[in-house]
This record gives structure tokens, sequence and C-alpha cells, in this order.
């Protein structure tokens, strides 16, 4: 598929990961452009979540090359490319249990600490300069995702959707350009979803993120994807807008099965 | 007065009641029970040290007692007068430039600290790359490599003989001056963004590496301080019994440490220190179950061992009913006291991370 962006944020050349004699993913090829919101669809099993650990450096390509706002970034460990600039959140919650809502955010502002541990210790200023100032700014990541009257609760007494949330602020603690979605609005209801759309649509234009989802509610993808990328047993099928994917033969066939004509 | 305060008066007294109980305790306590407090304070460091590596990192390494060793040797060594090493050493002699070493305690048991974390860092390197059952496996046969080195290399540990004539230091102060600085360090350690990544690699490995943590580097510091310490606790124990020998760490050792943090709590230091302290003060008291005893007209013989399996049941009762411990993952803190008196909590904004 020709580049109809010059500068790409991501881009996978014909990443596949095989698993044995199985093949998860074979030549993804990916090509997103800065602040674009994109989808990524298929039926279970059709590789999407292990294209999102290959991105994200949990899996090896077994072949191919990730390139990630300029640097190659293919068999890197995940913090390195968290550290990029890539963060996720994962398709079952996996918050840190033992923490308050504000420690998880914190968290993901230890790689930006430039103080030593013996600095820590001794609470010498630069540490507990740096250490204030990454609380403010996570209380005011979750004054901005509404999640700011439940700081110090435990991250695991939150109610479903907002544990959600709370991965997402998670990620965006990180201070991330691109964020990758597993399932966001898994398990949510139509009005919950809907205020998750909004969110992340939102979240797109105060970070200047680019975002790429995993989503089943065809409601959420539709609505807020510019561009969709639908994967079967591995392979693309089908690469285009929201009205592209919805008329297109081999999408409707994989979804729902294929239409016997002589019936 | 507002709370704040109120707290750093109460840390304050506390520092001060800790200073006049161990002045009263260096003048009128006997010397058997300075000798118990300073084993409690040994074994309190241990407990708390072996918490940051299994409680707080969740890494299940076994090797404690190796580290103990290494530290105990070095601190021995380095002190020992040159005189009563030529005569120890009748086997072999013991190598040059030790021979002739002749150091303060001070900076030998620091010495030891820094060498047994050195080994740490070189055990930690290729065995923290395992985890679960794997990890403590491999660390429990580190351990005890440790100490079948230390048996072998004659010319230096003077082998299965051991070593006596290690300067004694028999002040309160020193043991618990060294548990209270222990304590100290780890707290801030743990209230501090490293302590929260340990703690994040403990409750989740995946999310931990993905919100950007270095997973080996983290847990490799945890070790290596985890290690110092338990080299520290080594060669504190070799002053206080005044001789050392490889046997008396074998990995049963280890197991006591377990016990203890099992008993506190796995993620608390508040549970290590009223655990260790307990503990080695049970282990006293409990000697009378290993007399011979007359029960109801029933002759028992001194069965010597006896208080291991009260501590055996201990344990059972305590994972089977009562899993957490004596303190779950709770620490001691001034809030929870002032809530109990009613001193009333002012809003604040942003606290639960301090310290």
């Amino acid at each position: 598929m020709a580049n109809p962006w010059q500068n790409s944020i991501l881009v996978t050349d014909n990443i596949t990961m095989q698993f044995g004699g199985l093949k998860a993913v074979s030549n993804l090829a990916l090509n997103i452009a800065p602040r674009q919101i994109v989808g990524l669809i298929g039926p279970n099993g059709a590789g999407k979540t292990t294209a999102f650990n290959m991105i994200t450096g949990v899996y090896k390509p077994t072949s191919g090359k990730i390139t990630f706002d300029g640097n190659d970034i293919t068999g890197l460990r995940p913090n390195q490319i968290t550290e990029l600039g890539i963060a996720r959140t994962f398709q079952n919650i996996r918050l840190f249990s033992s923490m308050s809502v504000l420690e998880n955010v914190l968290l993901s502002k230890h790689v930006r600490l430039k103080a030593t541990p013996l600095e820590a210790i001794l609470g010498l200023p630069r540490y507990t300069r740096a250490r204030k100032r990454h609380i403010e700014e996570c209380m005011d990541l979750l004054e901005q995702v509404q999640l700011a009257d439940v700081a110090h609760e435990k991250a695991t007494s939150l109610p479903y959707g907002k544990q959600r949330r709370l991965e997402i602020a998670r990620a965006l603690a990180t201070q991330p350009k691109m964020i990758l979605l597993d399932e966001p609005a898994a398990g949510m209801n139509p009005q919950e979803s809907l205020e998750l759309m909004e969110f992340i649509a939102r979240i797109r234009e105060q970070f200047g993120l680019t975002v790429l989802m995993i989503e089943h509610h065809m409601e959420v993808v539709m609505g807020i994807c510019e561009h969709i990328v639908v994967l079967d047993h591995g392979e693309t099928i089908a690469q285009g807008t929201p009205t592209e994917i919805q008329n297109n033969q081999q999408v409707i066939e994989a979804y729902l099965g294929a239409v016997d004509e002589s019936a | 007065m507002d709370r704040q305060k109120i707290k750093t008066f109460l840390t304050l007294g506390l520092v001060l009641l800790s200073c006049l109980v161990l002045f009263w305790g260096e003048q009128y306590l006997g010397k058997f029970s300075t000798r118990v407090l300073n084993l409690a304070a040994i074994f309190v460091i241990l407990g708390a040290s072996m918490n940051l590596v299994l409680g707080f990192t969740g890494m299940f390494s076994l090797g404690h007692a190796g580290f103990m060793c290494v530290g105990a040797y070095v601190s021995a060594i380095l002190t020992m007068s040159p005189e009563s090493k030529e005569m120890i050493y009748f086997m072999e002699p013991i190598i040059s430039p030790l021979d002739k070493i002749h150091w303060p305690v001070f900076p030998a048991i620091l010495t030891a600290g820094l060498v047994a974390a050195f080994f740490g860092f070189l055990i930690g390197f290729p065995a923290l790359r395992l985890r679960d059952d794997y990890l403590a496996i491999a660390t429990l046969g580190f351990g005890e490599i440790i100490r079948i080195i230390v048996t072998n290399t004659i010319s230096i540990t003077n082998g299965s003989l051991g070593l006596k004539n290690i300067p004694p230091i028999k002040s309160l102060w020193v043991y618990w001056g060294f548990a209270i600085a222990t304590i100290w360090i780890l707290k801030q350690l743990i209230n501090s963004s490293w302590g929260y990544a340990f703690k994040a690699i403990r409750d989740n490995e995946i999310a931990a590496e993905a919100m950007g943590i270095d997973i080996f580097k983290h847990k490799l510091m945890s070790f290596t301080i985890g290690a110092f310490f338990a080299g520290l606790a080594g060669a504190l124990m070799g002053h206080l019994i005044t001789s050392v020998d490889p046997t008396m760490f074998r990995f049963l050792f280890t197991f006591q440490i377990l016990l203890i943090i099992v008993l506190g709590g796995l993620g608390s230091l508040t549970g290590s220190v009223i655990a260790g302290v307990l503990v080695t003060v049970m282990m006293e008291v409990l000697r009378f179950v290993e007399q011979p005893m007359n029960l109801f007209g029933l002759q028992i013989p001194g069965i010597p061992g006896m208080r291991m399996v009260i501590f055996a049941l201990l344990l059972l009762v305590v994972i089977l009913f009562y899993r957490q411990g004596l303190m779950g993952t709770r620490e001691f803190n001034w809030d929870w006291v002032l809530d109990k008196v009613g001193v009333g909590r002012r809003k604040e904004k942003g606290v639960g991370v301090d310290g």
C-alpha cells in the first residue's frame, strides 16, 4: 500500500510472528500517521493482541521490521519501547493491586526520575523536588481523567469502568507519543462506551497522541477511528476508512461467514 | 498544632525513648538478656533485608544464609589480630596480605556488607533471570556453594575448623544502632520511587515493564541491597558469638529468617521487626521444653530441637488460618495512632506517598 503520509509515526514492515507451526500474524504492514486514531479489528484469534505484543516488545517478530518515530524498535525490551514513547493498556486489566490510584499513575514517572536511590534514601532535594513535581503532574492528570476524587483509594477497589480509565491514565503518565489500547471498551455498557469514545478523542487532542486500538464494539470503532485494519487468521484482509470497511465483502464474510450464493 | 508537627514530635520522642531504653539496658540488664537482645537486633536486620527481596520485590530467594556467611568471614578475617591468626590457622597458614591485616571493627563490618553485596550482584546476575520456584532452587544452591567454598579454601577461611577469637562487641548500642539504621534506610527506600517500582514488579511484572521499568535492573538492585544487609548481619553475628564456622550458615538458617518474615507479614517492615524480636526471645524462653519433664506422671526425656517443633506448628497455623501474618502489608505509622486517640485529620492533598 502506498504511503499517503510523508511522516509516519509507526511503520511495521511486513512483521510476522510464528509460534511453532502457527503463524499468529503474517506480513502485517501498518503505516500510521501522527495524531491518527487507527482501529485494529478482526474475529477472535485473528492475531490482534499478538500484533500489539510485537509492537510493544513483549514478542520479537520472527521477521519484519518495526520503525517508530524514526527509530528501529524491532526486538527492543518493552521498557525501552515505553521510554521511546509507546504506552499501552491490557486486555485483562493489569493494575498494581497493592497500590493506590495515585501510586499506580506515579509509577509511570519512575523512569523519568533523574536522581539516584541514595538521594532518595537521604531525602536530598533533587529527589524530593522531582518527586513532588511528579505527584503534582499525576494529580493534574487524574483531574483530567476525572479520577482525582479517588486518588487515594486502592486501585483494585474501583468499579470496572474506572479501572479501565485508570489504565489509560497510567499509560498517559509515561508521556507517550502513541498509545495502544487493547479492547478499552470490553465489558462496558453502551453509555460507558460512548463516554470512552469521547474520552479517547479528547486525550488525542489534549496530548497530541496517536492511537492504535483493538476493539470489538463496532459503534466505538466506526465512531472514532479514521483508519481501520482488519485481521483474520493473522492475514491483513482489508485496510481503509470506516465506510470502506463496512462495505468490504471479505470483512463481512470474516465476521459473518461466507454467503453461499447457490443456496 | 498540625498533624505533621505532631508526627515529627512523636518520632523525636520515640528516638529519645529508645535511647533511654538502650541506656537503661546497658546499665542494668544482665549478660544473658543483653546477648538475647543483641541477637534479636541481628534477626531484625536479617528479617527486614530478606523481606525487601521476598516480600516487597516478590523474588523467592533462599540464599540469605550464604550472604551472611560471606559477611561473617570477611569481618572476622579483617578484625582478628595477626597473633591469633597465626595460632588458629595451624593446618595451613593464612595467605598474605590477610595475615597482617588488623582493622578496626566498624570499617570491617561495612566492608563485610559490601563484599556480600558484591557476591549478591554476581549471583543475581545469572539467577534473577529465573523466577518463582526456580529462583528459590538456584539461590538455595548458590547459598550452599558459598558455604562449601568457605569450607574448602583453608588458607583463607581455615576451612571447617572455623575462626575463633573474633574481637567481641557487647554493647546494645552497636547492634541496635545497626538495626535501627537498617530499618530507616529500608523504610526510606521502600517509600521512594524505587520501592514502588519493586512493589510494581511484585504485583504485576508485565505491567511494570510496560510502564518503562527495567525489571532485571530493579530485581538485581533489590537482591544486592538484600545481600548487603545480610552480610552486615553476618558480620555482627561473628562479633556477637566471637567464633564462626561454615556449619552455622546452613540453609536451615535461611528458614529461620523465612519464619520471621512470614510470621511478621510479607511486605511489612514493622512485621519483620516485631517478629524478629519475638522469635528470638521465644527461642530462648522455650528452652524449657527441651528439658526432661514430668507431665502428669509421664516422664519425658529432654529432646533437643523440640523448640523448632513449636515454631513449625506456629508456622502451620499462620499459613492455614492467618496467611497475611502479624501485619500483612501494613506498616506502623503515626496516623493510625493519632486516629485512635482522636486527633483531627486535616484534608491534605497529595499525601499517602510521603514518608
